[in-house]
């Protein structure tokens, strides 16, 4: 009976040490969808937070200091993103996947000519990051709770707030808000600020709170994961922070099952696994489980009329 | 806008406007160069003797561009059609396990003659098949093609790696490739072929992949500018209503559309495993995918600037990694940078040097 109760306790902190840059990210995205801006670059916004929280922490010996970097990295192309979509109305998808390609190889350049570890930042030390506060096993570090408390912020900012209602109707109909004499781009500019904020805690977890340092390509489609669960969510924010928790308990599912042969099926293919959340969400989005509603402006630029 | 948009030069507006969109690109990799402490006219001389300084050099050059004159089509046929196939990468990828399994099935029995063409039909079939499934939930159940896209790539690349540890393996093999195919089900290389017209090339991965790439870019030109069906398709990258008005069938165009375009990313396939790999291997279409989109928005969409493009982006590739060999402060990855800000100034920001164009360049009235 105690080895199951170990063994659930172990997997529901697995899962949420794996969900915590989901539910960041799927946060931060929700912001920018919701004000119409589609947002394919949480990724590389996560992977350069990531390499400039692990190369400021190992440089400077702060962990803190390693969070604000990541948080002004992420910004950046945030910033980046928002004066391609929002000022220059360009194709938001491509800025995203441009972004994400850069985020790619800039990380590995700038980590190559700094620290000359083939792209991998100096192996940062435990007051180099950011360390559990309550159960050192669980691995319950302050982003951790940072995520946990994102998610009923961020519903209350959408859902409850004179911006949010604004940031809803930017989404829907920039038109009716442009109307209304509210300044649609810095609306936008908000969003993908907020946007910026959260993936870069994300990145910051990644390097200096669950590993202790930075890996080429860490992010590992994590971005796009949350993307996924944006949309299981159905664009709202509890919905998916359970898909974000659901997603994290296949990752931890899947750890424990490699090479595991269960009674009737025989061995699950862990590819399978972890393929799942991409594989729920195309059977979601082909209507099997239910039809999706994105913000009816999303993708699209707001030309102002005169 | 306030003003009306003065209508530019058309020389401007297809010559000289893509060229600005990539100095801007090249100027920010000039000044990152020169961040991480490295000469930029240094690097710049050895990129481009890395890249055509030798007819070894020009070979892998050629190589690699074969591979993204097939991606950058892939993305523009779909492109022309109003959708945004980010999913090459997966295509390419499975359009592979089409050509494998036809070679794998099929080299011990027939003559080369009929294997290769055969693996080809695989690679585009198979492509074009994984393209077909995100099309169909486009077309008909409305869900958006870059998401779909983006998801079908990670299904792929779990896929391949379950076929290829788990079913297609060589028996024995510690590494997860298949077994290899015969030399009769090989693609020429390049310095074969010039051999049989008596001229003497450098040894390189180049084969005669790149002539089907050109055919390619050729058949997507006459079917895109030359054909009723490339009309309703670009009628309806345009203006989806008018296309249905004119009696375009457009769920079956959207098909039709990507289908084509993962066949043609099935390309890369056979460049990769007929030409040079002889084997099924993994990952080999990694990166190919992507670049594709920086291809197809620099060459404006249209094969001939596509193959220009996949030239520029092949002598990249292949000078990024004689620069990388010479300066150690720099790593091949300077080559996803440029191609970063290149799908950045191209694609997103287009239209960020256009005011000063007008400036200099604007017509009155």
């Amino acid at each position: 009976m105690e080895e199951v109760f170990t063994l659930v306790v172990a997997t529901l902190a697995a899962t949420l040490r794996v969900a915590t840059p989901l539910v960041l990210c799927a946060m931060g995205g929700l912001f920018s969808e919701k004000s119409g801006i589609i947002d394919v670059g949480l990724e590389g916004k996560m992977l350069m937070a990531a390499f400039f929280a692990a190369a400021t922490a190992a440089v400077t010996d702060s962990a803190w200091m390693g969070v604000g970097a990541a948080i002004i990295a992420a910004e950046a192309l945030a910033l980046l993103h928002g004066f391609a979509c929002i000022t220059h109305r360009g194709n938001q998808v491509v800025s995203g996947i441009a972004l994400n390609i850069l985020a790619m190889g800039l990380t590995v350049v700038l980590g190559t000519a700094w620290f000359a570890r083939g792209g991998q930042t100096p192996p940062l030390s435990a007051g180099e990051r950011l360390n559990p506060i309550f159960f050192p096993v669980a691995g319950d570090n302050v982003i951790v709770y940072a995520a946990l408390l994102s998610v009923p912020v961020t519903w209350w900012l959408i859902e409850r707030t004179r911006f949010g209602l604004r940031l809803r109707a930017v989404g829907e109909m920039p038109l009716a808000v442009d109307a209304a004499g509210i300044s649609v781009p810095w609306l936008r500019y908000r969003a993908v600020l907020l946007c910026g904020l959260f993936a870069g805690l994300a990145g910051a977890y990644l390097s200096i709170a669950q590993n202790a340092g930075f890996s080429r390509d860490m992010t590992a489609g994590q971005g796009f994961i949350a993307l996924a669960a944006i949309i299981f969510g159905r664009w709202r924010p509890f919905p998916a922070f359970g898909a974000c928790l659901a997603f994290g308990l296949l990752d931890a599912i899947a750890i424990r099952l490699q090479g595991v042969k269960l009674p009737g099926i025989g061995e699950v293919p862990v590819q399978l696994i972890q393929a799942m959340p991409y594989l729920l969400t195309l059977f979601l989005l082909a209507g099997f489980i239910g039809r999706t509603v994105a913000p009816k402006a999303a993708g699209v630029p707001y030309e102002k009329e005169h | 806008m306030s003003t009306a948009p003065r209508p530019l030069p058309g020389w401007v507006e297809i010559g000289l406007m893509p060229l600005v969109n990539v100095a801007l690109a090249f100027l920010l990799v000039g000044l990152i160069v020169e961040l991480i402490g490295a000469d930029p006219l240094q690097a710049l001389k050895l990129l481009v003797l890395g890249a055509v300084g030798s007819s070894e050099s020009i070979g892998y050059t050629l190589y690699y561009a074969t591979n993204f004159i097939f991606t950058g089509l892939a993305v523009a046929v779909a492109f022309h059609a109003g959708l945004f196939n980010i999913g090459g990468e997966g295509q390419a990828y499975i359009g592979g396990l089409g050509c494998g399994l036809a070679v794998l099935a099929l080299d011990r029995y027939l003559p080369g003659l009929l294997t290769i063409p055969l693996a080809i039909l695989a690679s585009a079939a198979f492509g074009a098949a994984w393209a077909a499934i995100p099309a169909w939930m486009q077309a008909w159940r409305g869900s958006h093609i870059v998401i779909t896209t983006i998801m079908f790539n990670f299904v792929a690349s779990a896929l391949m790696v379950y076929m290829m540890v788990n079913v297609l393996i060589a028996p024995g093999s510690m590494t997860p490739q298949s077994r290899g195919f015969e030399a009769s089900a090989a693609v020429p290389s390049m310095q074969a072929a010039l051999q049989w017209f008596g001229i003497a090339v450098a040894r390189s991965p180049l084969n005669l992949s790149l002539l089907l790439a050109l055919l390619s870019s050729a058949g997507v030109w006459i079917f895109l500018w030359h054909t009723p069906w490339g009309y309703g398709l670009r009628t309806m990258g345009h203006n989806p209503e008018a296309a249905l008005y004119a009696g375009t069938n457009l769920k079956r165009m959207t098909m039709l559309a990507m289908c084509l375009s993962g066949a043609l990313a099935g390309g890369v396939a056979v460049n990769e495993l007929l030409g040079v790999h002889h084997r099924l291997v993994l990952d080999f279409a990694a990166g190919y995918g992507f670049t594709g989109i920086a291809v197809a928005l620099m060459g404006r969409g249209h094969p001939l600037g596509i193959v220009l493009a996949a030239l520029l982006f092949g002598a990249l590739q292949q000078g990024g990694a004689e620069l990388a060999f010479e300066v150690p402060a720099i790593t091949r990855e300077m080559v996803v940078v440029i191609q970063g800000l290149v799908i950045l100034f191209s694609g997103a920001l287009v239209h960020l040097p256009r005011p000063w164009l007008q400036a200099l360049f604007a017509r009155k009235g």
